[in-house]
């Protein structure tokens, strides 16, 4: 008896329970996609529609001009290139950036976990300290360094700069991965004659996929977000897109064209998108082995 | 010239020592088998003649050949690990091709290679698999596949059988023996299961707290213990090692074990160790018997030695069909005898036993020295 009152309540009690759940997770999920759909809308739009009327309204004459100036035409910093040009440095940073703190991370991961030596964990504990370090506080040490290299407002300054920056966290998520990886497996591969390396690259790699993910999704974000190190490491013809960003929207001459930065905004955000939608499966999935493993 | 020797060998990590002087020969042909109980450093011992871990004193020599600075590559060395440690991302047959990949075998030399070991050990259908897709016997199999496969001087096993069920570890116990007889190779195997060392070994070398016990055949280390702790880890029923007082009644010296009603039950000792015994006159020793040695008078070996009979209280029966084991009292603790199946016990659970004297073992009780 008892049971068979309570259950209805109890199906109509979560019921109503789910259709809260619900209402307040579209509510958030309206309130964080907003913002992408006015800077998508106002930049399908011309620019007096946006003067006149309000941000919200859908537009009424569609065009791509605003995404085409964007791109290739308008003014940036004192030249009308659009950001193409940054975008492409951007890219030259980012792949290298991430490969390279990628692959060092990797490795550091490996010997840390697998060839451990005298006072190993001191080092661990250091390279995890730099983690908590903020950019703040490197930009004066690290604009010597870049100019006594004389690499200073040059691409591969930028990479240098964001694979020591990043070390730290690839050293963290290879460490904690690779702590779980059985060790009987390397002894194996040492008595039948890999070495080092080969040991890395035939046995390890191929069993780090889902790290890899987590790595490359990470880095990929932190770097080509970035903005501080871009804007003080940078010459104009090194610019990542963020900084060019900037310019555009506050470049002074002529009037404001907002269809214009919205695009860019987009552009600008794009490619983590694509990185995200792309992997954001392993990405969870990654984190927590590294988590429950670690 | 032995094979493979181990001389004054030490192992420390950090201040903890884990071997301490180990000294073994080993001829080639030979099965050694470790044992001793977890964490004596068994593993240690293999790791270190292996080349995975370093040797803080001692020297190592394979084939006369010192090998303590060789990498374990380098000291044609196969290992068989407890983990079987299968490559998880390569198939079957990469795994068994892998160790002679490393070493600049052909593609086509490794192909047969892996033919003939696949054929031994009947895995020629898991060629193509993943370790994942494999259950725990064949993974076993391909873990010794990919040691055989690369004909090395010595295979050195650690624990190899431990995780299988017990049906399937009598069958690959069976099939180790029988590749080591075919193959004739020497090999080291480290086990705590002391089944499987008297049934593997040629030779068995026991270790307890990184101190080798004993180093002979299973018949020596089985009926000549050297000392308490071997006598107590080998042999299943365990040997019956129970306080006795040495005694001389009547010119003839023997040991006198307390019973729980009767006051005590004197044996006398065979004449050898009744010398030995002499200093030990009025003092407690440790009196040692195998509960086969501990029989029905009707089965025991008249021919061997010196059977004394008595009669005693069983105070629990345990039929196996084959045997049964008679539990009784004796020097304060339990006892067992080996007696046939059906054995006439009396209505008031009187039993009579005759012990076959001729294998009992006397140890110090301070120190577990053997005294005889
Ligand atoms: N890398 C290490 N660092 C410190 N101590 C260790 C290390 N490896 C082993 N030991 C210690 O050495 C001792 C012997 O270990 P070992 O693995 O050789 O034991 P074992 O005889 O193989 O035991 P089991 O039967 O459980 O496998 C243990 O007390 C262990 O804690
Ligand atoms: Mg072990």
């Amino acid at each position: 008896m008892s049971t068979a009152t309570e259950g209805p309540q109890l199906g109509s009690g979560s019921v109503f329970g789910r259709a809260i759940l619900y209402a307040v997770l579209i509510v958030f999920a309206v309130y964080y996609l907003l913002p992408l759909v006015i800077m998508l809308l106002n930049s399908v739009k011309p620019l007096d529609e946006i003067r006149s009327g309000n941000l919200i309204a859908p537009p009424q004459h569609w065009t791509l001009q605003p995404w085409l100036s964007a791109w290739s035409e308008a003014q940036v910093g004192v030249q009308a290139t659009g950001l193409k040009p940054y975008f492409v440095n951007s890219f030259l940073m980012v792949i290298p950036a991430v490969t390279i703190s990628m692959v060092l991370g990797a490795i550091n991961g490996y010997v840390l976990t697998k060839y451990r030596f005298k006072g190993d964990s001191i080092v661990f504990g250091l390279i995890l300290f730099s983690c908590f370090i903020p950019f703040q506080i490197v930009l004066i040490p690290m604009a010597k360094v870049l100019g006594t290299l004389g690499i200073a407002g040059t691409v591969p300054g930028l990479v240098l700069v964001h694979v020591v920056y990043g070390l730290g966290f690839t050293t963290l998520f290879f460490r904690n991965y690779y702590a779980a990886f059985p060790t009987e497996l390397i002894r194996s591969a040492q008595v039948d004659g890999a070495g080092f390396f080969r040991i890395f690259w035939r046995i390890l790699l191929p069993s780090s996929g889902p790290i890899i993910v987590v790595t490359i999704i990470w880095q990929f974000t932190n770097i080509w977000n970035d903005f501080l190190f871009g804007a003080s490491f940078s010459d104009f013809d090194s610019q990542p897109m963020t900084v060019a960003l900037n310019n555009l929207v506050s470049s002074s001459t002529g009037v404001k064209e907002y269809n214009v930065h919205f695009a860019g905004a987009v552009l600008a955000a794009l490619p983590t998108l694509v990185v995200y939608i792309v992997s954001g499966r392993y990405f969870v999935r990654g984190l927590m082995a590294g988590a429950v493993k670690g | 010239m032995a094979f493979l020797e181990i001389d004054g060998l030490y192992k420390s990590f950090g201040q903890t020592d884990v071997l301490k002087g180990i000294d073994l020969v080993v001829e080639e042909g030979d099965f050694l088998v470790l044992v001793g109980p977890s964490g004596c450093g068994k593993s240690t011992l293999l790791n270190t003649i292996a080349g995975l871990e370093s040797v803080t004193k001692g020297e190592i020599r394979i084939a006369g050949e010192r090998v303590n600075e060789l990498k374990p590559s380098e000291r044609d060395i196969a290992m068989v690990f407890q983990s079987y440690a299968l490559y998880p991302n390569m198939s079957v047959a990469k795994n068994l091709a892998f160790g002679l990949e490393m070493r600049g075998v052909p593609k086509d030399e490794r192909d047969r290679a892996i033919q003939e070991v696949a054929e031994m050990l009947q895995i020629e259908k898991l060629l193509n698999r993943r370790p994942g897709q494999l259950s725990g016997g064949q993974r076993q199999r391909v873990a010794m596949g990919r040691a055989l496969v690369r004909k090395p001087q010595v295979f050195l096993f650690d624990e190899p059988l431990s995780n299988l069920d017990a049906k399937l570890r009598v069958d690959m116990r069976m099939e180790i023996k029988r590749l080591h007889a075919t193959l004739g190779t020497t090999i080291v195997y480290v086990t705590h299961d002391q089944i499987e060392a008297m049934t593997l070994a040629s030779t068995i070398a026991i270790l307890k707290d990184g101190v080798l016990q004993q180093f002979g055949s299973p018949e020596d280390v089985y009926n000549n213990p050297s000392n308490l702790f071997v006598a107590d880890f080998m042999g299943s029923p365990a040997m019956n090692l129970v306080p006795a007082e040495v005694q001389k009644q009547d010119g003839a010296i023997g040991v006198a074990l307390k019973q729980r009603s009767n006051g005590a039950l004197f044996l006398p000792v065979r004449e050898g160790v009744a010398d030995q015994l002499g200093d030990w006159v009025g003092r407690t020793i440790t009196f040692g018997i195998r509960p086969e040695a501990v029989t029905d008078p009707d089965a025991a070996d008249q021919k061997e030695g010196q059977l004394v009979e008595a009669t005693c209280r069983a105070e629990m029966v345990e039929p196996t069909g084959a045997d049964t084991y008679v539990v009784t009292h004796l020097g304060g603790k339990e006892f067992t005898a080996r007696l046939r199946a059906n054995s006439p016990i009396e209505e008031d659970g009187h039993v009579k036993l005759a012990f076959n004297m001729t294998r009992s073992v006397f140890f110090d009780p301070q120190d577990g020295t053997r005294i005889a």
